[in-house]
């Protein structure tokens, strides 16, 4: 504090300064509330499809140990060795108040249903594809989870930082800047006080110097008396 | 075009493979990070990591998450939920709202 300039353009500048942080706090406000709304929405559907996607997995499990407990490690890892089936997704991008969150399309190689079966059926067990097809029923479900979670982290982040502006722009450069203009305002008065003082003082000594009221005065005092 | 990544121990993550996904089974953390750091690099935009390993990796898997791609995704495991997959969107909600209030009950 007490670092500016006492004069009329730093008060000037200094109200410009609170005008758009006052303007900038209330825009980041709103944009905290608006991101916390939507990630409160999204955070709810993490920790759904988490818990789905995680007995999913789970349940598809429980297969592949049954299926690696009457087949051998080789058999299984022959079995699975060559995939027919081939993922790629494509990534899009979707702005939620200025955070860039992922939108995830995923693509099969082939169209056949059926394809996600790597392997003859004569020599594996059938528990075998009960894992498999168990494992590719999530698969969109995992995919979105992997969408949402990433979101959610993304949000979160962005929360932080903009909840941070906030509390800066509310707690520090606001009252900083009314502080300043406060002090320079009151000093600005003071000076005019001072000089409107001294003009009345110089005013006097001048009418004192053209009429020499202080010589006259002892005789008119003594006269009324 | 990107890809989809599977980490882990293999009997975890075998069966990813049938679906079309690229598994790289790795258990050791050092040759595990230098793994996810090279896949993260390369056209992966979904890894998937069993819980068992990413408690290994805390800090490689905390490096991307302010990244837009890749989005790492904790899976449970064979050997069973630790509920380190949770854990990590508890985290984002403390992270965003300062506690805990989706989990908390």
């Amino acid at each position: 504090m007490a670092t500016v300039n006492p004069t009329r353009m730093e008060l000037q500048r200094q109200k410009a300064k609170l005008a758009t942080a006052s303007r900038g706090h209330k825009l980041l406000k709103d944009k905290r509330d608006e991101l916390m709304r939507e990630f409160l929405d999204l955070v709810r559907e993490n920790r759904a499809l988490r818990e789905k996607v995680e007995k999913g997995i789970k349940e598809a499990n429980k297969n592949f140990v049954m299926a690696r407990s009457t087949m051998s490690a080789e058999a299984v890892e022959v079995a699975f060795m060559a995939s027919k089936q081939e993922v790629s997704i494509d990534v899009s991008s979707k702005n939620v108040m200025s955070v860039n969150i992922p939108q995830f399309e995923i693509k099969t190689r082939t169209s056949d249903a059926n394809d996600i079966y790597s392997y003859g059926f004569a020599f594996t067990s059938s528990d075998l594809d009960d894992a498999v097809t168990s494992l590719s029923e999530l698969q969109q479900d995992m995919l979105k989870l992997a969408e949402v979670e990433k979101s959610c982290q993304l949000m979160a982040a962005e929360i932080e930082k903009t909840r941070r502006r906030v509390n800066a722009l509310e707690h520090v450069m606001i009252p900083s800047y009314q502080e300043n203009i406060k002090y320079i305002s009151m000093k600005l008065d003071e000076n005019e006080r001072s000089s409107q003082i001294r003009l009345m003082k110089v005013k006097d000594m001048m009418l004192e110097d053209a009429h020499h009221y202080k010589d006259k005065a002892p005789e008119a005092v003594v006269d009324e008396v | 075009m990107y890809r989809i990544a599977v980490m882990g121990d293999t009997d975890s993550i075998y069966g990813f493979a049938a679906l079309g996904l690229d598994t790289y089974p790795v258990t050791d953390p050092v040759a595990a990070s230098k793994k996810l750091r090279e896949l993260a690099e390369g056209d992966y935009a979904v890894i998937y990591i069993t819980e068992a390993l990413a408690d290994k990796l805390t800090a490689e898997i905390d490096h991307y998450r302010e990244m837009m791609l890749p989005a790492i995704i904790l899976i449970p495991g064979v050997s069973g939920n630790t509920g380190k997959g949770i854990q990590a969107v508890k985290k984002s909600v403390e992270q965003a709202v300062g506690s805990d209030i989706i989990f908390g009950s």
